[in-house]
């Protein structure tokens, strides 16, 4: 990567060399997977500078901030809801790992059978290799795994740690129980903030991730046109950007990347990926440094048109309800958009099983890949459900299961065409 | 009269290399040797023969093959099922145990080659190689090694899938007294309980054909046909399944 930060990394206390070490090769691999792609749209350039920037300017902005004031909240999962940490003036990001290098760190403690997630973040922790770190004042955990939650414990010694309980239904209690874990992360926000949430400001906070989530509604819209003017891993790349970076000016550039896609829409102008088979991605998110199982569909000649991940439309479907009915109002709000998200840590778990239905309909593909990341037992084991759905529905489907490094890749490509052929590409 | 159209079909396989001619509706000859640094240029020999009208790749190697000597190419796995629907129309399921993976794959009854398939995970175990590993550290040759289990009067019940570990568990065993021809069952009953539940994810009525190297082994498939209550059929030339159906592949039109 640009050494245009080393000055500030260095100030962080980072280890530099190690840091170069892991994010040279991870800047390689989006090289050679992402910015390869023939026929991208230009306005791609933005977000391509927010996966280069990441470790760079991004982290210069927040020690900018919080210079000024501004709370820094390190995140592990969409469920942790953003528009309360930005109506305090603190700035969200999320920091789950997406390389393999940093995974051998984690498991000088932790055991090896643990999903390469939790091991990737972990790890970049324990090498002291996460320029987030150091600037963090506070980070939220959730218990949607028993690895993350086991792993929180061990991170809470190193500094402010909150930890907010997902239920694991979604009954009436489980809807009351997650309310007050939203409120009572807001009182923690508060006490860390100094400042009072004030109405007004989540009132704004709500219409602006609104905004955002719609602006990624747009943009996968266009994911469902027969040539799609955008390949699905540079869908990905917005999505993966859309958990690190600034929302509001995020939400502006890709506003304006829409605007773009439109056009492409109206000249014919397709993206490389074409078109070939449609292809939906179900399961487990790729975090950013993650191109893998999206760049080995797209070179074996299809198109991921759709993902139901967390880095999909788990993210962006479902608005917060804009309500002027008080801040009680407001926070129940909040709490009902993030419940609806489907995680496989949910049972029974119906919900999920209808969407990933309705997507692949809505996306017209022409089958699902489900993708499990090693050890990920609830989403590995709620594909048996899945492929059940799918099939009842006529759907065809085919579960891989991997982990970050390329050493399967042979392997995945080989089921991967298998599919391919069988769907008569 | 002008000599019958020939279609090549070419399986480089991890372990060893398979070449099918396909020509006037039946095998027109066949080679099989060991996949070796050199065993391309083998490849590319036969190749500037000259004397077919397309050839397509498959196995680990299709890649190479389809950019070097540029071959239309194929997986395994639509090959392999291609391969088996010819030999044996009444085929339901194909076990391909081969020299690096283990695939299960269901025809079905539509329109495509297969109807779905399932692999092993990324280790050796419950492949061909699990069992080279294993007859070596007994000091059998592979045929011994499956006329030895064969005819076992008891099976030692292995612990470990990973080919790494039952090969410290096979030392122990044999510092321990144990009869090597036991443990040897053992080692094909391991396989058997891996292969197992693949298999048996589907239904099928269909017949179940053995496919690659590893069906010469009788002793694993009269395991594997105990263990599935169903009888399982092993064609004459069980390596060349995939091969066979990769010339099939070519000859009912492949893309480039």
């Amino acid at each position: 990567m640009a050494r245009d930060h080393d000055d500030l990394l260095r100030e962080l206390g980072l280890d530099l060399d190690l840091h170069h070490r892991i994010f040279d090769t991870v800047d390689r691999s989006f090289a050679e997977t992402v910015l390869s792609q023939r026929d991208r749209p230009s306005r791609m350039a933005y977000f391509d500078g927010v996966v280069r920037e990441a470790h760079g300017g991004r982290v210069r902005e927040i020690v900018g901030r919080r210079a000024a004031g501004d709370k820094f909240i390190g995140t592990f999962c969409i469920y942790v809801p953003e528009e309360i940490i930005l109506a305090l003036g603190a700035i969200p990001v999320a920091l789950c790992g997406g390389t393999s290098l940093s995974i051998p760190y984690a498991e000088k403690m932790l055991p090896r059978d643990i999903c390469p997630l939790v091991k990737s973040t972990l790890g970049l922790a324990l090498s002291n290799t996460c320029p987030f770190g150091p600037v963090e004042d506070l980070a939220v955990g959730e218990t949607t795994c028993d690895a993350k939650k086991k792993t929180w414990d061990l991170l809470a010694r190193g500094g402010d740690f909150h930890v907010l309980e997902v239920p694991q239904k979604k009954g009436r209690r489980d809807r009351d129980l997650w309310l007050e874990e939203v409120v009572s992360f807001k009182d923690r926000l508060e006490e860390l903030t100094g400042r009072r949430l004030d109405p007004e400001r989540l009132a704004e906070s709500v219409r602006l991730m609104n905004r955002k989530r719609r602006a990624l509604a747009r943009l996968n819209g266009f994911r469902a046109e027969t040539n799609p003017p955008i390949s699905g891993l540079d869908a990905l790349v917005v999505m993966q950007g859309a958990l690190i970076d600034d929302p509001a000016r995020f939400t502006a550039r890709l506003e304006d990347l829409n605007d773009e896609l439109a056009d492409r829409v109206r000249r014919g102008a397709g993206a490389a990926s074409g078109r070939g088979r449609r292809i939906m991605v179900s399961g487990c998110p790729s975090v950013m440094g993650n191109w893998k199982l999206h760049a080995l569909i797209e070179a074996a000649g299809a198109a991921v048109v759709c993902d139901e991940t967390c880095t999909g439309a788990r993210y962006y479907e479902n608005l917060v309800e804009e309500t002027d009915g008080g801040l009680d109002a407001q926070l129940a709000a909040v709490a009902g958009r993030y419940l609806k998200i489907e995680c496989s840590c949910f049972s029974p778990n119906a919900e999920r099983l209808e969407s990933i239905v309705r997507l692949a309909r809505e996306f017209r593909v022409d089958g699902v890949i489900q993708y499990v990341l090693q050890y990920c037992h609830t989403y590995n084991i709620e594909a048996v459900a899945v492929a059940d759905a799918l099939r009842e529905a006529g759907i065809p489907s085919l579960k891989i299961v991997t982990d970050y490094a390329e050493a399967d890749t042979g392997q995945l490509r080989l089921r991967i065409d298998a599919f391919l052929e069988s769907l008569g590409r | 009269m002008a000599a019958p159209v020939r279609f090549l079909g070419l399986d480089l396989g991890s372990r060893t290399t398979k070449i099918v001619e396909w020509s006037a509706g039946a095998v027109a000859g066949f080679e099989i040797f060991d996949t070796t640094p050199d065993s391309i240029e083998r490849v590319r020999a036969r190749l500037a023969r000259r004397d077919y009208a397309l050839a397509a790749a498959t196995g680990y190697g299709r890649f190479l093959m389809n950019a070097h000597l540029g071959c239309r190419i194929v997986t395994e796995i639509t090959a392999c099922a291609l391969g088996a629907r010819s030999i044996r129309p009444g085929a339901g399921m194909v076990i391909d145990i081969g020299g690096q993976d283990s695939k299960v794959i269901r025809l079905g009854n539509g329109s495509g080659a297969f109807a779905d398939f399932e692999m092993n995970d990324r280790c050796a175990a419950g492949t061909g190689r699990f069992l080279e590993v294993m007859a070596g550290r007994l000091g059998y040759g592979l045929e011994e090694f499956g006329r030895a289990a064969e005819r076992a009067s008891e099976s030692v019940v292995l612990n470990s899938m990973c080919t790494v570990f039952a090969e410290s568990e096979v030392i122990s065993l044999l510092a321990e007294g144990r009869d090597r021809a036991s443990i040897a069952r053992g080692l094909h009953a391991s396989i058997v309980d891996r292969i197992y539940p693949l298999a048996a994810r589907f239904e099928t009525t269909g017949d179940i054909m053995m496919a690659g190297g590893v069906a010469l082994n009788p002793c694993l498939v009269d395991l594997l046909a105990q263990k599935l209550g169903r009888p399982v059929v092993v064609p004459e030339n069980p390596q060349i399944v995939t091969a066979l159906g990769a010339a099939l592949a070519v000859k009912a039109g492949l893309p480039v």
